[in-house]
C-alpha cells in the first residue's frame, strides 16, 4: 500500500511548535498517528521530521513561521519508514558504532593513574562536533545518502572526527581505516545541505573534508614513508 | 532488536527521484558545479587542439583561430568560461570549511583562508596576461 497524506485542522497558537500541533492531533483527533519525540527542547533529536520538505526539529520549529497555510509533515527523507512519521534508523546506529565513537587508547591505564588532563584550547578543537544530537537531519539532507543508503553518512563522520581531534584519543587510525574506504568519507560530494540543517551548528560538511585532508596526508606519509609504521 | 536490511518489507522506502536536484536551490547549484567539469575539460580539449594547430605551421594556426571566431564556438566558450568561474569562485569560497587553522588557540576566520586563494589567482591570472598580452 502506497503511503497517503492526512490532514487535520488545528488550532493556530502564537507559541505553539509544529510538536504541539502534532499532540494536539495524537491528544483529539487521531490517537492512532505516530511520531517520535521527547524533550520538546532541541537537546533529544528524535523529532525531527521534514517540515514543508525542509528538514526541521519540529520542537524548534513555529507554527507562526508558516502563516496561515497548510503546513506539510512528513518522516526524515532518505530513511525507510516504519509508520507515520516515525524512522528507521537502526542503518545510523550500527555505522555509528562502526567509527567508534568512544576515546581508544593504546594502553589503557588504571584509574590510580588519574585523570587526562585537556587544556581549554585542546577541548575547543573539537567541542562543536560533540554538540551532534543525532537527530539525522543531515541524513535527510544528504542526497549522498539518499542515493547510496551505505553511505556512512554526516554524523557518523563529525563524531568521528570529534573524537579524532580529542588530544586524549589514539585510535584515529583504526577509524581511518573504517572511513577511508568508498562507503565513508570519500562518498561525499561536499554538497554542505548537511551543515545548513543542522539545529547544533555541528558543521558536518566541514568535519568530513578536515577529514579527508587528515586522511590524505596519512596517505601520502605512508606513500612516502611506508617503513614508517603508523 | 530489528535488524537493519535495505530490503526490510515492512518498511517503505521512497525512491530518490533521477530529477531530486530540480527541487532546490542549493542542489541545483551542486549540480551545476558538478557539471563544470565537463566545460572544464573542454577547456584541456581547446588548449591541445590549440598546440596541435602551432605545431602544424602559421596556416594551421590561422585556421584554427577562424574556427574560434564561429558563432557557436564562441557560445560554447563563453558558456565554458561562465562555469570554469563558477567553479573556481565556490572552490575558493568552500576552502575555508576544509582547513580548519588554528592560530593562538583560535581558529582564524574564512576571510583568511580565502583572500590568499583569491590574491593567489589574481596574480597567476595577471602573468598569464602579461605573457599573452605584453610578452
Amino acid at each position: 500500500m502506497e503511503p497517503a497524506f492526512q490532514r487535520y485542522e488545528v488550532p493556530f497558537r502564537r507559541d505553539w511548535v509544529v510538536l504541539d500541533a502534532l499532540n494536539y492531533i495524537k491528544d483529539k483527533l487521531d490517537g492512532s498517528l505516530s511520531f517520535r519525540w521527547s524533550c520538546r527542547m532541541g537537546i533529544c533529536g528524535s523529532c525531527g521530521m521534514m517540515v514543508n520538505g525542509e528538514p526541521k526539529l519540529t520542537c524548534a520549529t513555529f507554527l507562526s513561521d508558516y502563516g496561515l497555510r497548510p503546513i506539510r509533515v512528513e518522516p526524515l527523507k532518505n530513511f525507510p519508514v516504519v509508520r507515520d512519521l516515525i524512522i528507521e534508523m537502526s542503518g545510523f546506529t550500527a555505522k555509528l558504532s562502526k567509527v567508534k565513537p568512544w576515546i581508544i587508547r593504546k594502553d589503557e591505564t588504571p584509574l590510580s593513574e588519574g585523570e587526562f588532563r585537556q587544556t581549554p584550547e585542546q577541548l575547543d578543537t573539537f567541542k562543536q562536533f560533540s554538540m551532534c544530537i543525532n537527530c539525522l537531519l543531515c541524513y535527510a539532507a544528504c542526497p549522498v545518502y539518499g542515493l547510496d543508503p551505505l553511505f556512512a553518512g554526516p554524523a557518523a563522520i563529525a563524531l568521528a572526527q570529534r573524537y579524532n581531534m580529542d588530544s586524549r584519543d589514539q585510535g584515529s587510525n583504526e577509524r581511518l581505516d573504517t572511513l577511508s574506504q568508498h562507503d565513508g568519507i570519500w562518498g561525499c560530494t561536499f554538497v554542505g545541505e548537511c551543515t545548513e540543517v543542522c539545529p547544533k551548528n555541528v558543521d558536518p560538511a566541514g568535519a568530513i573534508q578536515q577529514y579527508k585532508l587528515a586522511a590524505a596526508k596519512e596517505w601520502l606519509k605512508s606513500f612516502l614513508m611506508p617503513w614508517g609504521g603508523r | 532488536m530489528a535488524r537493519y536490511t535495505e530490503g526490510h518489507p515492512r518498511w517503505h522506502r521512497t525512491r530518490v527521484s533521477t530529477f531530486w536536484w530540480l527541487g532546490s536551490w542549493p542542489y541545483l547549484k551542486f549540480i551545476l558545479r558538478e557539471l563544470s567539469s565537463v566545460f572544464i575539460a573542454w577547456f584541456v580539449v581547446m588548449v591541445l587542439l590549440q598546440i596541435r594547430a602551432l605545431s602544424h605551421g602559421p596556416g594551421a594556426y590561422n585556421q584554427f583561430q577562424q574556427w574560434l571566431r564561429a558563432p557557436i564556438l564562441v557560445a560554447l566558450n563563453a558558456i565554458s568560461l561562465f562555469f570554469v568561474l563558477f567553479h573556481a569562485i565556490t572552490w575558493f569560497n568552500l576552502a575555508p570549511k576544509a582547513m580548519a587553522v588554528r592560530l593562538r588557540g583560535k581558529r582564524v576566520p574564512d576571510l583568511v583562508i580565502t583572500t590568499p586563494n583569491y590574491a593567489a589567482w589574481l596574480m597567476v591570472s595577471a602573468l598569464v596576461a602579461w605573457l599573452v598580452l605584453g610578452g
